[in-house]
């Protein structure tokens, strides 16, 4: 097997309580939403009104911009309720779920016959279509564009991240299916990107473009991929799609129906024995939490996605749209005395070894959600480079990104980033700087004026 | 009622809308320096590293302090050993206490009564920043000068050097450096010369208070200093860079701990060693036959490329260009020392010149990459 390529900047997070390989399927819960903070920049146009019974993939709701992009329901059951915020912006939409699973059926012509057009149709009739995020800009992918290629990252390096190896094993064959659709929609390559150590997907993708990486988060960023094997250039863009989100597309092209499964890994120190769930997409968070043994006396965060780039949720909300894993930290709200002296606080790992605790780093740790300082001006330099694998220079960009100097943001690099590949510098930064909120920010700035 | 119950309750007056509101920033500065705050992430990543500004500049002053204590020995021994008396380790360091620690307690007195000022003004919190730089100045200040001059130099540099560009991390120029060069400037007979460099040495006949570097530039012999004096510290010079060994064991915590930038101290030693050695090879004067490793241990070379060149700030930021601007330091700090004979020490020059053309080397470095972004498109439309 080729080395392929190694990513060497990078920081692999090591956390107490990984999930262990263990799948529990929780019954379909008897509430699900949507939520629509998931779906960026995404203006929804209402489809139905509470009360309504909806079929499992019978349309929601569509993008104001594009009609053609629908979002469906993950269940049979009936609207409960539009929940709105300010200036009454839909905030979610949730669902109550019954014994019925009736789903819309969609006409499949056998794979040989099918044409883009006819798979991007039933892409977008079924629901599938918001699975497909485009680069620049990380949001839903614009149908009528026609992408140089398609990136699927088969691995996340974020710490407590998901094993998809592990959750593609016994979906391998819809995985397979949802590869060959998504090779015929794209004028250039499909690049799938495999870790070195993923011994099973490295043998069934044999028959695809895949590239193998190796080295520290955030080497399975699909953009650090995408920068390395055919990077973007201005005007040019990529889709990319997540695994489990391909099976779905398979099972669609499959059986006809929008079979929306989620399988999670629920992680974290404050769980005990942490494993993966299987459920559906916007599943009553409560329903998986139900089912999980939290070690007492430990006020949690909920975290929808993984720990550096997920979203707080109250324990009410839902399982997003896009994420594999729900991440549980402790909340780190108290007072450390004198905790900014090097060498006390040992327990806080550090990128510098201002602390005794690199002495251990190779066991995990019990990370909490403490800042551990307070956001100062940028001082230091070198330590975002450190974490950040691209030719690109990160704190130019984010400077940029806050000036919103758009000429300058584009040739620095900003069409090949995502926030979360400066989710690390988040992290690592010693000024506590928000990168990934600033890059968000210059991001839709760059929308808004260009678009 | 334990430690943190009594912040609290100190803290209530400069909540939102009580009385002492403005002075939030003096309070929090107080309160962060007992206390780690309980803040949590709300945005972006939920773990943060351990690091934050006050645990980097803390590592610099840890760094610092080997140079300082030999510094404070170091002032004493310079001045009883010319004296003639009888002396022990202990009065040497007592002597040097009773000329440096006011210093120090002048400069911080000074620097961060003007932080906190500048703090209230702006509404933000206290930069650490100036705990560094408040131990820098008089560390590379000759012993003698009045304290009046040290107040008046860390005045303009924190006005001047920092906060008329914006405060911590926006300044150009490394604000101790520019403390430095205010009093070379403003005051040059207590800055220079062969008076000021040993404790009482204007006051006391006998004692000579020249450099190695005065003497070279002035054509003397310094053959009573062996390279083991020049390295361990124990020759004239500014208060606290005359002990290269001492400088190490700070490069060391620094390079260790990853906060100091090993690139621009490895640049700044190989350019130096480079132009030295040129001019060992022309040698037409004292200076330029001056051996090139004798260069890099004597004056305040290695100081100020272990602890000033590699302010982050005021240094260039991208990794290519450290390189870049290390070697230039150690090239123009050599260049100095030998073709200008008034400016015996070279290296708080070179740093200034560097800091100013920083910015223009990170540009150079940024535009290679730009470059190639550019190329790929162009190649990539040709083939289209």
């Amino acid at each position: 097997m080729s080395k392929g390529i190694v990513i060497k900047n990078g920081l692999s997070i090591n956390i107490k309580g990984v999930a262990d390989k263990e799948l529990k399927k929780v019954p379909l819960p008897n509430k699900l939403a949507l939520i629509l903070d998931d779906f960026h920049l995404i203006m929804p146009k209402l489809l139905v009104k509470e009360g309504d019974t909806v079929k499992r993939g019978q349309p929601i709701f569509y993008s104001k911009s594009n009609e053609n992009i629908k979002f469906v329901s993950p269940s049979h059951g009936k609207i409960e309720k539009i929940v709105r915020g300010e200036r009454r912006k839909i905030l979610e939409i949730t669902i109550s779920t019954d014994k019925n699973d009736s789903a819309i059926k969609h006409k499949i012509p056998a794979l040989e016959k099918i044409k883009r057009e006819n798979i991007i149709d039933i892409l977008l009739e079924s629901g599938c279509w918001p699975f497909i995020k485009q680069r620049p800009f990380d949001i839903i992918a614009d149908p009528l564009q026609n992408p140089k290629s398609i990136f699927i990252s088969c691995f996340d390096s974020a710490p407590l991240s998901v094993d998809f190896e592990f959750i593609l094993k016994d979906q391998i064959e819809s995985f397979k299916y949802g590869l060959k659709i998504l090779e015929k929609i794209t004028p250039g390559n499909l690049n799938i990107g495999v870790n070195r150590n993923q011994e099973f997907l490295n043998k069934e993708l044999d028959d695809f473009n895949k590239n193998i990486f190796s080295g520290p988060h955030p080497s399975g960023n699909v953009g650090v991929q995408i920068h390395h094997i055919d990077p973007i250039n201005i005007g040019e863009s990529v889709w990319i799609i997540r695994p489990e989100d391909v099976c779905i597309i398979g099972n669609l092209f499959l059986e006809g129906e929008f079979i929306p499964t989620r399988t999670l890994a629920v992680s974290g120190p404050p769980i005990n024995n942490p494993k993966y769930f299987r459920t559906v997409i916007g599943a009553k968070l409560q329903s998986i939490l139900n089912l999980i043994d939290f070690k007492n006396g430990i006020q949690c965060r909920i975290i929808n996605g993984d720990v550096l780039t997920g979203k707080t949720v109250e324990p009410d909300s839902y399982v997003g749209f896009y994420n594999n894993n729900i991440s549980v930290l402790k909340e780190g709200n108290n007072y450390k005395l004198f905790g900014w002296i090097p060498f006390i606080n040992n327990s806080v790992p550090s990128i510098y070894r201002s602390s005794f605790g690199w002495l251990n780093s190779s066991e995990p740790k019990e990370y909490d959600t403490n800042l551990n300082g307070e956001e100062r001006a940028f001082v230091v330099t070198g330590e975002m480079e450190k974490v950040f694998p691209m030719d690109i220079y990160p704190m130019q960009l984010v400077k940029e990104c806050m000036i919103g100097d758009i000429e300058k943001m584009e040739r620095l690099g900003i069409y090949e980033v995502a926030p979360e590949d400066f989710a690390l510098i988040d992290y690592a930064s010693s000024s506590k700087i928000e990168a990934q909120t600033i890059v968000r920010n210059g991001l839709d700035y760059l929308i808004k004026e260009t678009l | 009622m334990n430690l943190r119950g009594i912040v609290d309750k100190m803290k209530a007056p400069f909540d939102k809308g009580q009385k002492l509101e403005k002075l939030y920033p003096a309070f929090n500065a107080f309160e962060t320096f007992l206390f780690v705050p309980n803040h949590t992430s709300k945005t972006g990543a939920h773990i943060r590293d351990g690091i934050d500004l006050k645990r980097v500049m803390i590592t610099v002053i840890i760094a610092l302090l080997p140079a300082l204590f030999y510094g404070i020995y170091n002032t004493g021994y310079q001045y009883l050993y010319q004296t003639g008396e009888e002396f022990t380790v202990l009065d040497a360091v007592i002597h040097g206490s009773y000329k440096i620690l006011p210093m120090i307690a002048v400069s911080y007195i000074v620097g961060l009564g003007i932080e906190f000022a500048f703090a209230v003004f702006r509404g933000h919190q206290v930069n650490e920043g100036y705990l560094v730089t408040g131990l820098l100045i008089p560390m590379i200040m000759p012993v003698d000068i009045p304290l009046w001059m040290v107040a008046i130099s860390v005045a303009f540099a924190v006005l001047i050097g920092k906060e008329a560009f914006g405060g911590t991390g926006m300044n150009i120029l490394n604000p101790a450096l520019t403390a430095r060069a205010f009093a070379f400037f403003a005051y040059p007979t207590y800055m220079s010369g062969n008076q000021v460099w040993v404790s009482e040495a204007s006051n006391v006949d006998g004692v000579s208070g020249e450099t190695i570097l005065g003497m070279l530039a002035a054509g003397g012999s310094t053959d009573q200093f062996s390279m083991m004096d020049m390295f361990i510290g124990s020759i004239p010079g500014s208060i606290a860079e005359t002990s290269t060994l001492m400088v190490l064991i700070g490069a060391f915590i620094l390079i260790y701990t990853g906060v100091g930038s090993w690139r621009i101290m490895v640049g700044s030693v190989i350019g130096a060693a480079l132009t030295g050695m040129l001019f060992n090879l022309w040698g037409a004067n004292e200076l330029m036959s001056f051996d090139w490793y004798n260069h890099i241990i004597v004056g305040g070379f290695a100081f100020g490329v272990v602890f000033m060149a590699t302010d982050p700030v005021s240094a260039a930021q991208t990794l290519k260009g450290k390189w870049i601007y290390g070697v230039l330091v150690g090239v123009f700090c050599i260049l100095i020392r030998v073709f200008n004979p008034a400016y015996p020490e070279g290296v708080m020059l070179a740093i200034l010149l560097m800091n100013v053309f920083a910015p223009t080397i990170d540009h150079y470095v940024i535009d290679a990459s730009i470059k190639r972004r550019e190329k790929r498109l162009n190649s990539k439309l040709k083939m289209a």
